[in-house]
């Protein structure tokens, strides 16, 4: 087991240097000269060039991007040209904000998908299973924005159940900023209150985000499912006599389950990157706001940071899922 | 009383093509003790006789349109879930045809086989040698110590290593003969086996039937053994039935039958088998492929391949007719028939 | 012999619009879409207020809850909501179809290069396919989008590029599997150039799973393209695009709810109809994860 995921480290290396170059050729292909628009409308041509020395990039490309790649790995992901804050900063207060709603989304769709999915396979072609087809492909086609307007208007606007918007109240001191998750730092200063807090925030945003992947879990685990209960192993479990509910619940569950897990991988990366869209509706401080106001104002490092650190997360998540995957299926380890 | 008895029994298969009535009008009775062979070529419901036994036949699409399989005295198209649940690997027990897929590939065999152990010590408390009362953890441990014994009968050395194997640890015939293990577990007391041995490669067939031969004996199990080939009749069974398009048109103790096939179909079966003595080059067949099950005419099923076919053939399902001790036809025309 | 040839297949389309037929849900997409496009191609006649999608506004008319002259009620300048909602059916629709086509064409010319090349080529284009899949699609088409500057064809062209690499990965396996048959062997040893070969020979043969494909996407590019409106980025007001629509009225629900319901519920409805076809003819085509 060990080898295995030593090999799988080894083979990261290439992976994350392939992402660097190719985030550093999107940046330098689109249009746009970051620098000019830094300096305003009223700089000169010698204070452009003052700033774009500042920033190097008056360099040659291969320059540049050895620059920029030992920086990455020096913990230096560029400066906002805005801002002018180290985007490495930035990160470490946003992308915990994101993760943790990612998180939370994530953990929502697996743990309520996986039994959605099983029992629509047990009662495929009928009124459970149809119920659930329908909801699930409505789920999946609801936009994840018209969704959180819609939960705001209702849980925190007309019902006021839940806060509206936002990671934690304004006029309440944050637990002090150890992960950046805030319910983890909430639970490592020992507040109760803080937790309840951070937890209420994040029950709209994260159901609003949960509900595709929910979804989609439940379709993928449907036919994993079906396509289990058709083996010869399910025959011969069932003419040895095992009940019907050890036969789904724990031979067929682990065997679907396992096929499952890759979409759960793929979906995480999704979800980072459609973050933005939650986060826009809930006002939630992550990398996705982030990156929208970089973006707006074509500020170049700050966005190649998200789009890396996205990247870089997703590779990691997937490894994970692989090694996961490794220890619910034996063949793969061993081989 | 006959251990099983299965009583006219009628499946129709709805599919998108139509329901077609693929048993029609199955009769059979197994005694205590006896092993009979089932054979047939493919399509012919010689599987779908023995999934019936075991009610293990999704329905929808099939459908039970007459008959009764009585085992034991119960009438099984009639028991509920739970009570086949209770006979399943209890006193019914299966083997299937490939083993490398009849193992669930991501589980240890040994947590498969404790699973079926405690299964059947759960009507059968006895099986385990404990008490009804006895705590889950105690029977949790005799269930291994019962797989562990079952393995070594069934000719796996090591067991107790290599109970915690996954099934891709083991070779095909090893995998067939963990298989038997868990099918003999709940010390059943008919054993369906379904082509145990057709995909498994020629030296390891011996082995998997010899190992069969020998347990079946010394357990006294009655056994329906589904096969296309005849050698394994020849060598293992005491009786045989031969089934073609849903009928069995011939039944027997296997010396009778081998030795005066009285219906077309088994002569020409066993003409196919060649042997040391056919000349090379001159392979029996049989013209001609069976016909549709959907919308079948009425009538004997194999009057369209039949040499000896008459205009009566296709009037009614010809009646079986006794014409030994226990040697039953069903054929109109015998004695036209006979060479 | 001539007629067996195309018997099972005339069997097997007969089989499969069956199995479409019989499941209503596909029936309820396909109704869905239809609607859909005469909506898209009807629109301007439709239209009570054709002065509005062109950009007109009329203040003192602002914030009218729906009635009968204004089914969908009237926004935060006086628009008629209906008249907007049913404009931006074109322009989702024209957008969505645009980022598929774009999308196949890229990642069929990339995954038939990779595919037939083989080697390197195949090595280095499919690792950039790969890593192009792991990076964040909405923040990269966000960011083309924004640099490109505003407009639909800028914003089709920004979701374009992150949309290829799953054609091209589709396309490479198709290819890769047609290259060895024996009709291509044949036509090669003819002498026809590579450009030929694919062109002539192997794409045609690998059309319908791309088709399928496209038909599948249609669902999340018409998602796609509304989310990038509702970010801010893309097209720009007065287009009426239903992302953009909905971005402008989360300012004023509850009060004003019908200016965000309904362009939502187009949206939503828009995506369902076309996942919900595009399920069925799954279904149709590959009907093992039926059952």
């Amino acid at each position: 087991m060990l080898r295995f995921i030593l090999r799988r480290l080894v083979l990261l290396v290439p992976v994350l240097v392939g992402l660097s170059l190719l985030v550093f050729a999107i940046s330098h292909l689109l249009p746009g000269d970051p620098v000019a628009l830094a300096a305003g409308p009223q700089a000169t041509r010698e204070e452009i060039a003052a700033l774009a020395r500042e920033f190097g990039t008056d360099r040659s490309l291969p320059v540049q991007y050895w620059s920029y790649a030992s920086g990455l790995l020096r913990g230096e992901w560029g400066r906002s040209v805005l801002t002018r804050r180290p985007v490495w900063e930035d990160l470490r207060i946003y992308l915990p904000a994101t993760l943790e709603l990612v998180v939370a989304a994530m953990a929502m769709a697996v743990l309520l998908g996986i039994p959605a999915g099983l029992l629509s396979a047990i009662y495929v072609n009928r009124w459970p299973d149809y119920l659930s087809r329908l909801a699930s492909l409505g789920a999946i086609s609801m936009p994840r924005f018209f969704l959180g307007l819609l939960l705001q208007i209702g849980f925190a606007m007309e019902l006021g159940w839940l806060p509206l918007d936002g990671r934690y109240p304004l006029i309440e001191e944050p637990p002090r900023f150890v992960t950046g998750f805030l319910t983890i730092d909430a639970m490592l200063a020992l507040n109760g209150q803080a937790l309840m807090l951070a937890l209420l925030h994040l029950c709209l945003p994260a159901f609003a985000m949960s509900l595709s992947p929910l979804a989609t879990i439940t379709r993928m685990m449907r036919a994993a499912t079906i396509e289990v209960l058709q083996q010869d192993y399910v025959l011969t479990e069932r003419a040895l006599g095992l009940p019907r509910r050890l036969i789904l619940f724990k031979y067929v569950a682990r065997n679907a389950m396992s096929s499952s897990l890759t979409v759960i991988g793929l979906y995480f990366g999704w979800l980072l990157g459609g973050s933005v869209l939650v986060e826009t509706v809930f006002d939630w401080p992550g990398v996705g706001l982030y990156a929208t106001k970089a973006i707006v104002t074509q500020d170049f490092m700050p966005v190649m940071g998200v789009t890396l650190a996205i990247g870089v997360v997703f590779v990691l998540v997937n490894l994970l899922i692989d090694i996961l995957y490794g220890l619910l299926n034996p063949k793969v380890r061993l081989q | 009383m006959a251990l099983l008895e299965i009583e006219n029994l009628h499946l129709a298969m709805r599919s998108f093509e139509g329901e077609a009535h693929v048993l029609n009008g199955i009769d059979l009775a197994l005694e205590q003790g006896e092993i009979w062979g089932l054979v047939g070529e493919t399509g012919c419901g010689k599987s779908l006789t023995g999934l019936s036994i075991s009610r293990l036949v999704a329905s929808p699409p099939a459908r039970y349109t007459a008959g009764a399989i009585r085992f034991a005295g119960q009438d099984l198209l009639r028991a509920d879930e739970a009570a086949m649940q209770r006979l399943r690997g209890r006193r019914i027990g299966m083997i299937f045809q490939d083993p490398t897929t009849n193992l669930n590939p991501v589980f240890r065999i040994g947590e498969q086989m404790i699973d079926v152990a405690l299964h059947a010590a759960g009507t059968d408390p006895s099986i385990l040698g404990l008490q009804a009362d006895a705590s889950r953890s105690a029977r949790r441990k005799a269930a291994r110590a019962l797989a562990i014994h079952m393995l070594d009968r069934v000719g796996i050395a090591r067991a107790s290593e290599r109970i915690d194997d996954y099934p891709h640890q083991f070779s095909g015939g090893m995998r067939q003969r963990v298989l038997i293990a868990m099918a003999l577990i709940g010390r059943p007391d008919l054993l369906i086996a379904d082509e145990p041995t057709t995909a498994l490669d020629v030296s390891v067939q011996a082995q998997i039937l010899r190992l069969l031969h020998d347990l079946v004996l010394a357990d006294g199990l009655t056994v329906l053994m589904i096969t296309h080939n005849l050698g394994v009749v020849a060598q293992l069974c005491t009786h045989v039935a031969v089934m073609y398009a849903g009928n069995i048109v011939e039944s027997g103790t296997t010396r009778a039958v081998f030795k005066r096939p009285a219906h077309p179909y088994t002569r020409a079966l066993i003409a196919a088998v060649p042997t040391a003595r056919s000349v090379r080059g001159r392979l029996q067949g049989l013209a001609g492929s069976v016909p549709s099950l959907i919308d079948a005419p009425p009538g004997c099923r194999f009057a369209s391949r039949c040499a000896a076919a008459q205009a009566d053939c296709t009037a009614g399902t010809p009646p079986a007719r006794e014409i030994g001790p226990g040697h039953r036809v069903a054929c109109l025309h015998l004695a036209e028939a006979a060479p | 012999m001539s007629g067996t040839g195309h018997q099972p297949q005339a069997q097997a389309f007969r089989r499969a619009m069956y199995r479409f037929g019989h499941s209503w849900l596909s029936i309820a997409g396909l109704v869905i879409v239809v609607a859909l496009i005469l909506t898209a191609v009807l629109g301007p006649a439709l239209v009570p207020y054709p002065e509005h999608v062109a950009g007109a506004i009329r203040t003192a008319a602002r914030f009218q809850p729906p009635s009968s002259r204004a089914w969908f009620g009237t926004n935060e300048v006086g628009q008629d909501v209906f008249s907007l909602t049913v404009a931006g059916s074109r322009v989702s629709l024209l957008a969505g179809l645009g980022v598929v086509l774009l999308g196949a064409a890229i990642g069929t010319l990339v995954g038939a290069v990779a595919g037939y090349a083989g080697g390197w080529v195949d090595e280095a284009l499919m690792r950039l396919t790969d890593l192009m899949l792991t990076l964040p699609s909405l923040i990269l088409a966000m960011a083309i989008a924004a640099a490109l500057g505003p407009g639909l064809g800028n914003m089709v062209f920004a979701i374009a590029m992150s949309w290829w690499p799953g054609f091209a990965r589709l396309v490479r396996g198709e290819v890769l599997a047609k290259r060895e048959e024996a009709f291509v062997l044949a036509v090669r040893a003819l002498g026809a150039g590579p450009a030929r070969i694919l062109g002539r020979h192997i794409l045609p043969n690998i059309i319908s799973p791309i088709i399928v494909k496209m038909s599948l996407d249609m669902g999340f590019a018409i998602l796609t393209v509304a989310s990038l409106g509702f970010v801010g980025i893309g097209v720009k007001p007065p287009t009426p695009e239903w992302g953009s629509l909905l971005s402008l009225a989360r300012g004023y629900v509850p009060d004003y709810w019908w200016t965000a319901i309904f362009p939502g519920c187009a949206i939503f409805l828009a995506v369902f109809g076309f996942n919900l076809l595009g399920d069925g003819l799954r279904d149709v085509l590959d009907p093992k994860t039926r059952r």
